[in-house]
């Protein structure tokens, strides 16, 4: 049958019509290509092992970023060690507990709120209540817990999915047999969460690497050295580049210094946004019922 | 433990843990785990609720040391030694531009884009661009902020010969990017969440594929897309560190977007770690602080509240 002049008329402006729809959406993808793009072009020539492993050299033209590298390991590990616990045990009640109660709805309520709470505000809420009231100073401690309750919503949303994920016959199946609630959540529920909550925890670990705001006033210190307490000040990564890029002496040549960080800084968080994406697709596949 | 004991235990009030403890071990033992986990999931308002407190605790003080008529003010010049003005006006206008503007630019791609991943585009692309996406949701703002210090300050420069680029415009498109994510997946969701059945009643009644979609499914998942622009706009409004490093500049109310500006965001990471804990400023600051944070509470009560009402009708 041949379509009518008019039919191929409307098919025609269709594909025009999906045509721009898919032009508007690559020009995102290009965007963020160019991003990419500029910072390997331009960070890499800087990066090479004393860019790893050194301190930085006066006017920060010279030397390394080392003192960042560790101080962004600590605060990710500290914050995730904090949240992770808190996180798992809320999801845990959240899918395994809960009914409908106002308890219930509040807790929600709570996390989405906290999910939309900016970071900044994290940051003087840190400023407040741990580097102040408590008199932690600017620390590690500050910062961790800091951090740890900003990513506190993201555990908990993507634990429980993980939870909810694992089919109501394990749960039953194990009750049946006799087991108590809480033997049926430590035996059939929890093991195959385990790599959601996984990936979720990665996700967060990501999202800390990267936060400047909240650390500004709870842990940050532009000179400083190693941490050698939970009570001594860190430098970390985001920081140094916001420091590098807009308040040093000289701007301009510390430019390829501010590129090097931004490039370790990126390859940090997406190797493990990657990773968390591997993971997935491979448990995917791994784990269908 | 005696059956006596035992009895006189049972006719005790049932006061909370006491209840439990007289039953088996297993039980009793389940029972605190219960209570366990609901101490943690208690954590969540704890924490929403400290935040309304430290922000109040350091905020209101303000009002003690100087009028509150000075925070309504169109001045922020709180280095001032003699008579400091707290006028929020200058930075929540600052903070209302960005928004405008991002949106202006966020709103239809992510529109156009969720669109296009739903309806349009074949499974292995749909999965390349969710993936995408998601990759550019955990970009650290600090270095798209850098990005735009580096590289779209100088563009703006030279194609609007401006002094520096460093304008509300350019922190605007980096802001505009990051809300991209948020806008995008989630009008997405709402999209495809949308019964099969409309679009085949649609496609039934011989509207074309472009028709279905423009006419009937996008209307349709109107609340989602809300609810994304929504996020969207909570998402640019309490960003920080891109605004910081590239609008810069000083505390006046913008008249255009080649104006330089200062948003709530930017004027709290600039100044706070800067001033005495006891000043006037120091409060001001978490007045600000607190005003972001309602705003945000608000636009996901709002939210929450919408997408817990809608529910298809088959």
């Amino acid at each position: 049958m041949k379509p009518t002049a008019a039919a191929e008329k409307r098919r025609r402006r269709e594909m025009t019509c999906f045509w721009v729809l898919r032009a508007l959406t690559y020009v995102v993808v290009a965007f963020v290509g160019v991003v990419l793009l500029d910072i390997v072009v331009k960070g890499a020539p800087r990066i090479n092992w004393a860019f790893l492993t050194e301190k930085p050299g006066p006017d920060h033209t010279t030397g390394g970023i080392f003192p960042a590298i560790v101080g962004t390991f600590y605060l990710v590990a500290g914050s995730i060690g904090i949240a992770l616990p808190v996180g798992v045990f809320t999801a845990v009640y959240l899918s395994e507990y809960a009914k409908d109660t106002w308890f219930t709805r509040l807790v929600r309520i709570c996390i989405v709120n906290l999910a939309g709470v900016p970071s900044i505000v994290f940051g003087l809420f840190g400023a407040a209540a741990f580097v102040v009231y408590m008199k932690f100073d600017r620390s590690l401690l500050a910062g961790w817990l800091t951090l740890a309750f900003m990513i506190l919503p993201v555990v908990i949303t993507t634990s429980e999915e993980a939870l909810r994920a694992v089919p109501r016959g394990f749960r039953e199946g194990s009750l049946a047999v006799g087991a108590t609630k809480w033997q049926m959540i430590r035996t059939n529920v929890l093991p195959y969460a385990l790599p959601g909550i996984l990936t979720g925890s990665i996700l967060s670990v990501a999202r800390v690497a990267g936060e400047t705001a909240p650390i500004m006033f709870t842990v940050a210190a532009f000179y400083t050295g190693l941490p050698r307490s939970i009570f001594s000040q860190v430098q970390a990564l985001p920081y140094y580049l916001y420091t590098v890029a807009i308040n040093v002496p000289n701007v301009n040549a510390a430019r390829p210094t501010a590129y090097g960080a931004a490039l370790v800084l990126i390859v940090m968080v997406f190797g493990m946004n990657l990773l968390a994406m591997i993971l997935r697709a491979k448990l995917r596949k791994k784990y269908r019922w | 433990m005696s059956e006596a004991a035992a009895t006189t235990r049972d006719n005790m009030p049932h006061t909370g843990m006491g209840h439990a403890l007289i039953r088996r071990k297993a039980f009793t033992f389940d029972q605190g785990i219960k209570y366990f986990f609901r101490i943690n999931a208690s954590v969540a308002i704890l924490v929403i609720l400290a935040i309304v407190f430290f922000l109040m605790q350091q905020g209101v003080p303000f009002f003690f040391k100087e009028p509150a008529g000075k925070l309504l003010g169109g001045t922020w010049a709180p280095y001032v030694e003699t008579n400091p003005e707290f006028g929020i006006w200058p930075l929540f206008a600052a903070s209302l531009w960005v928004v405008g503007l991002s949106m202006i630019i966020s709103l239809p791609l992510g529109v156009c884009a969720a669109m296009y991943i739903s309806e349009v585009a074949s499974d292995r692309e749909k999965s390349f661009l969710k993936n995408f996406i998601e990759i550019l949701a955990s970009f650290p703002s600090v270095v798209l902020g850098f990005f735009a210090l580096a590289v779209l300050a100088p563009i703006v420069k030279t194609v609007f010969h401006h002094r520096d680029g460093m304008t509300l415009l350019t922190a605007s498109i980096v802001l505009a990017v990051m809300a991209l994510p948020t806008i995008t997946s989630i009008s997405e969701d709402a999209i495809r969440n949308v019964p099969l059945s409309y679009r085949r009643a649609s496609l039934a009644l011989g509207a074309g594929r472009l028709a279905t979609l423009l006419r009937v499914t996008l209307p349709a998942a109107k609340n989602g897309v809300i609810a994304a622009f929504m996020l969207g706009i909570g998402r640019v409004i309490g960003e920080t560190m891109a605004v910081l490093m590239v609008a810069g500049g000083s505390p006046v109310v913008p008249t255009s977007p080649l104006s330089p500006g200062r948003v709530m965001t930017a004027t709290i990471a600039s100044e706070t770690g800067e001033v005495s804990h006891f000043s006037a400023q120091y409060n001001a600051l978490f007045l600000i602080g607190a005003l972001l944070f309602f705003i945000t509470l608000a636009i996901n009560l709002v939210i929450l509240r919408m997408t817990s009402a809608k529910e298809y009708k088959e």
